[in-house]
């Protein structure tokens, strides 16, 4: 392993800039001339817009949707067999389906006074009947979110498969419904956007908080119905993104709008409210689940039904299908099944659409299997572990096409399990529950385990067939004159930390030090089109499409090289930055500098094509990457009070070759963060009109530092077989199995009386009525 | 979530300030903003005017007699915390102004302006209930001191009138054998409180006020009899849990199992921590 290449844990070079405040967001982007809009958003969750008043004296400032007639709706249509699109609408027409869905866009000289503009106007909206929750969506009579539908579902997916053999030779079975919350995403910074018309250029240019400025552009060029050419989508600086920012905002079409018809830039910043009310709900599952066992504790068979709520409209590009339909290919986790049937709803309510979250249906279903996996283990009256390791997919197997014929690329997943147990030494634990705690809580454990399927590809997003099917990453690499190195992608970095992963990358083919090369990313004028940043794809896919270019950039230095030395290309050689022959040898720099500037030096057949390379790629195989990990959890529950402690948290992980591992445990870390956050705190509570009820962080809580205890890190690195230097996407894993781990460990602590959670948050108030409902309590009397 | 159009002026005098309440209809005070900025920004509340009170020097005043401590309304949490200010005793203020908020919450947000916000979860509110604490209202007036049993009416209500502000909040001094005691339960550091239970047991003073907190409307101040506690009986180390359940369910508007089950825990730590803390 070189010091500064592939493997290497150096410090990330964009952290300087972060450190100090200067990193430039959309927020701080300032435009002479620039005026601020704010958004009437609808007050209620379902009704037919009547009216809208406004006052006559701002009547120029306010946009509504008749004055955008000719902006298409969003569309993200999926071909899986019976989908059903939804239209959605710009600013509301017709009808409103959610609690702050655009109505009018107001435009003012600052913020301020176009919120005043929003607070004159007097919206008249004949409210329907309120479909909140999911489970009643699919029932008969139902509120209608899509009138033309005749129902609220969005998609159906099967598996089928007869499970009655199995089941007749099964020793256990146990059934349960399971419930994961709504969620809001929270990244530091929320969106935004700036948009202004460049009229020299007659282009529009956008700035926005995005992950995937490549597909805004698309996006927007579909529904204001402008060529590609004339629209520059910029994503400067983002402050997190998490799938919130690979998402097509109603927003971003609404200013880009605007500033085409009125001429001068226009900002919007969203605010924690709108982002909290309106945008970035995710998560939401429910299941109805029953898993069989032989005697032995072998999981045998999954028999499920999930419903997805996915809100009231699909969101472009990801659609409504992305969560539900991938419940059904994944819920089999890491392990060998005989059988398996589950159907999956993605159903329509009137809440905002639920939108790609770090851990994209993973997590929903890692939540409930895991806790079926613990669950068969306390019917069977045996360790949880045991259950894992009777049904593990082995190394042996390896690679492995599981039921739902995923590709289980590499891996040893009963190792990492093991390396758990030691280090969080589950026999201690269980001695210590022996002996019990001196202050009456309850000390519980608890594992889980998933794979996280990263970069998957071409044929996996063909199957969904929603509008954005990524095919080769491409990277452009430049040498400059002075021998540094750029590097151009489509895809973008906001924390995963690439302007140095993919430096190092460099590095590792061309010897060229990280401080001479520098990322160029976030800017659709100057980088090669793509899909952006999401699904743990972005080393695996830019990381290969740097390794590419690079090595075909080091084919041509080398030609030049030769020609500089004299001899054959054969007798040279790329090492330290230099060209080496056995007469001498030569920089990089000087390469580049006699390429640009004394071409004169070189014999007229040196290579025309120059030192600016676009390389695209694609892993041999590309039905996606298979990281995977266990995770345990060490808690500690008061069941009078319902507090948790966080005692221990130990994760193996296995990311393939990580490019930089110090990088890789922030992710890990990070993810951990928002995992805790899904297990015991953040819930999006709706009422039954469809009122939000967070609308600030006070409501919606958050773990900070005082709730992520310092985690344990094991790595194992077992080589992805497809991918260039055996990397694996680790983007997402962090997130996925801490909520199923930790309730795993509540229900173990809380077993002995009797209780056991399946609802997510796990919270003190549910904790309590949980132990009151099994100890048969009620209010009055001593529950402990 | 930018607030309405306002006018802004900085009051040097309480009777300026008074005078600046009661010139406009619609005038609001500012304190440290820990409460009011969001709710500026939020529009729940629309002001023509704001009077900065946290520049008045009188607002900032400690005084300190043989019998009570007085201390100003625009004292920072910060301030107590980080003991600039006297003790009354067993190091009780320090100890809460400790736990309130975030360090940035406590460097700005007022003792004055938790207690005229009245939020049944504040810590101020709890404390000053247990400590018996008087509040100085001035007014066009003058000035009228309540107790804290008076002043505070129920969920963010106060007695306070318009062209009112409060002036300070005055406390006796704790004798040297004095227990205090504070716990507050709630879902991280920093988050106001689902239950808090302050003690003061003083009994060269003879009092014993044992209060519950962040109910759904007032502190409740338990009834000693009922409890076996008073100034004349050694504070005890933990309480019988049934009668407190009965005691605090009884006292409980709306049956709420979760509340009930997080006021009992809180109760008994708050006793353990008037026990745990040297005096
Ligand atoms: C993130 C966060 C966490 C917090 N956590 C806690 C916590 O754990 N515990 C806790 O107790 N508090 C907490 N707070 C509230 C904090 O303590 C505030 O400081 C306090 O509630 C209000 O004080 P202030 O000086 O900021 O008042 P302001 O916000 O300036 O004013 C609040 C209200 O009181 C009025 N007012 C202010 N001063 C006076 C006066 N002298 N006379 C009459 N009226 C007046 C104002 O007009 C306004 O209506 C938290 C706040 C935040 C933002």
């Amino acid at each position: 392993m070189s010091t500064h290449g592939v493997g290497a844990s150096v410090l990330r070079k964009e952290d300087d800039r972060y450190l100090r405040g200067r990193g430039e967001f959309v927020g701080d982007i300032q435009l002479a001339g620039t005026r601020h809009v704010a958004f009437l958003r609808s007050p209620v969750a379902h009704g037919y817009l009547r009216n809208a008043s406004i006052p006559n004296e701002c009547r120029q400032q306010v946009f509504v949707a008749d004055d955008l007639a000719a902006v298409a709706p969003i569309r993200a249509h999926s071909t899986l067999p019976g989908f059903k699109s939804s239209d959605q609408p710009v600013l509301a027409s017709g009808k409103v389906r959610h609690v702050g869905e655009l109505i009018a866009m107001c435009v003012a000289d600052t913020r301020a006074e176009a919120e005043d503009i929003v607070d004159a106007i007097g919206v008249e909206i004949e409210e329907l009947p309120v479909l909140s929750d999911m489970l009643a969506a699919r029932e008969a009579g139902a509120p209608l979110v899509h009138e033309e539908w005749g129902d609220n579902v969005f998609l159906t997916t099967d598996f089928e498969q007869d499970l009655d053999p199995i089941i007749a030779r099964a020793a256990a079975s146990v059934t349960r419904t399971i419930r994961t919350a709504r969620q809001s995403m929270s990244p530091l910074e929320g969106r935004g956007v700036l948009a202004r018309w460049d009229s020299r250029l007659e282009q529009l240019v956008v700035y926005t908080s995005t992950q995937q400025p490549h597909i805004v552009r698309t996006g927007l060029s579909e529904c204001l119905g402008i060529e590609h050419a004339r629209i520059r989508v910029v994503a400067p600086d983002v402050g997190g993104g998490f799938g919130y920012k690979g998402i097509l905002l109603p927003e971003e079409i609404c200013l880009a709008w605007a500033a085409i018809k009125l001429g001068h830039p226009l900002k919007w910043l969203e605010d924690r409210r709108e982002n909290l009310i309106a945008s970035s709900n995710c998560r939401e599952h429910h299941y109805t689940i029953t898993v069989y066992g032989d005697a032995n504790g072998k999981l045998l068979a999954i028999d499920a039904e999930a419903t997805v709520d996915a809100g009231a409209y699909s969101s472009y590009p990801f659609s409504a299908c992305l969560e539900a339909a991938q419940v059904v290919s994944i819920l089999p986790g890491v392990y060998d099944l005989e059988g398996y049937r589950c159907r999956t709803y993605a159903v329509a309510t009137n809440k905002p659409p639920i939108l790609p979250y770090r851990g994209v249906a993973r997590c929903g279903v890692c939540t409930a299997l895991e806790l079926m996996v613990d669950a068969l283990a306390r019917e069977l009256a045996i360790e949880p572990t045991e259950v894992r390791f009777q049904s593990l997919i082995g190394p042996e197997q390896m690679p492995f096409n599981n039921i739902t014929s995923k590709h289980f690329d590499s891996g040893d997943y009963p190792e990492s399990l093991r390396q758990v147990i030691d280090t969080i030494d589950l026999d201690s634990i269980r001695s210590r529950q022996q002996r019990g705690e001196a202050d009456g809580r309850r000390i519980g454990i608890g594992f889980a385990m998933y794979t996280e399927q990263g970069a998957h590809g071409t044929t996996v997003y063909a199957n969904w067939g929603i509008p954005m099917v990524p095919g080769h990453e491409q990277c452009t690499a430049r040498l400059t004159p002075d021998g540094g190195l750029e590097l151009r992608i489509g895809a973008h970095s906001h924390g995963q930390g690439l302007e140095t992963t993919l430096a190092q990358v460099a590095h590792e083919v061309l010897g060229i030090p990280l401080e001479q090369t520098r990322l160029i990313h976030g800017d659709t004028a100057i980088t090669p089109y793509s899909t952006g940043t999401w699904g743990s794809r972005s080393m695996v896919m830019s990381g290969g499409a740097v390794a590419c270019a690079c090595d075909e950039l080091a084919r041509r230095v080398l030609r030049i090289g030769a020609n500089l030395l004299q001899c054959p290309v054969e007798a040279v050689r790329l090492k330290d930055g230099a060209v080496q022959g056995a007469a001498g040898s030569i920089q990089l720099a000087e390469i580049s500098r006699t390429w640009y500037l004394k071409p004169q030096e070189l014999d007229t057949e040196a290579d025309p094509a120059g030192l600016e390379v676009t390389a695209g790629y694609k892993p041999e195989q590309d039905s996606g990457t298979f990281s995977y990990a266990t995770h345990a959890a060490v808690i500690a529950v008061d069941p009078l009070t319902g507090e948790i402690e966080l005692l221990d948290y130990v994760i193996a992980e296995d990311g393939g070759v990580l490019v930089n591992p110090m990088i890789v445990d922030g992710q890990i870390l990070g993810g951990l963060a928002q995992g805790i956050g899904t297990a015991l705190f953040e819930e999006m509570v709706y009422s039954t009109d469809g009122q939000p009820q967070a609308s600030t962080l006070s409501e919606y809580l958050l773990p900070g530092p005082t709730e992520v205890p310092d985690a344990q890190i094991i790595h194992l690195e077992t080589p992805s077989p497809y991918t260039r230097f055996g990397v694996k996407g680790i983007g997402e894993g962090g997130c996925i199995a801490p909520p199923a781990a930790i309730t795993n460990a509540i229900n173990d602590a809380l077993r002995a009386i009797g209780v056991e959670l399946s609802v997510l948050p796990v919270t003190p108030r549910r904790i309590v009525e949980a132990v009151a409902a099994a100890s048969d309590s009620s209010l009055g009397k001593v529950t402990t | 979530m930018k607030p309405v159009d306002f006018d802004y002026e900085q009051a040097k005098s309480v009777d300026e300030a008074i005078t600046l309440l009661t010139q406009s209809a619609d005038a609001l005070i500012l304190a440290g903003g820990q409460t009011l900025g969001p709710m500026l920004n939020l529009r729940l509340v629309q002001p023509e005017l704001l009077v900065d009170i946290t520049r008045i020097d009188e607002l900032v005043r400690v005084e300190a007699s043989t019998t009570h401590v007085t201390i100003g309304a625009c004292v920072s949490h910060a301030a107590v915390e980080d003991r600039r200010i006297a003790d009354l005793g067993h190091d009780f203020l320090a100890r809460v102004a400790g736990g309130i908020g975030y360090r940035a919450v406590r460097n700005r947000g007022t003792l004055g302006g938790s207690v005229a916000n009245a939020d049944p979860a504040a810590d101020w509110v709890s404390c000053f209930a247990a400590l018996d604490a008087e509040i100085l209202v001035s007014g066009q007036s003058g000035q009228r001191i309540v107790k804290i049993d008076d002043f505070l009416v129920g969920a963010m209500e106060t007695t306070i009138g318009t062209g009112e502000l409060i002036n300070g909040i005055r406390m006796p001094r704790l004798g040297a054998s004095v227990r205090c005691g504070y716990a507050k339960i709630s879902r991280k550091p920093g988050e106001f409180a689902d239950a808090i239970a302050a003690i003061v047991h003083d009994p060269d003073r003879g009092c014993c006020r044992v209060v519950v907190g962040a109910t759904d409307g007032l502190p409740l101040l338990l009834d000693n009899d009922a409890l076996g506690l008073g100034p004349a009986v050694a504070l005890p180390a933990v309480l019988d849990p049934g009668p407190v359940r009965d005691h605090l369910a009884w006292h409980m508007p709306v049956p709420d199992l979760y509340r009930l089950n997080v006021q009992c825990a809180v109760l008994q730590r708050a006793l353990a921590d008037a026990h745990a803390f040297p005096s």
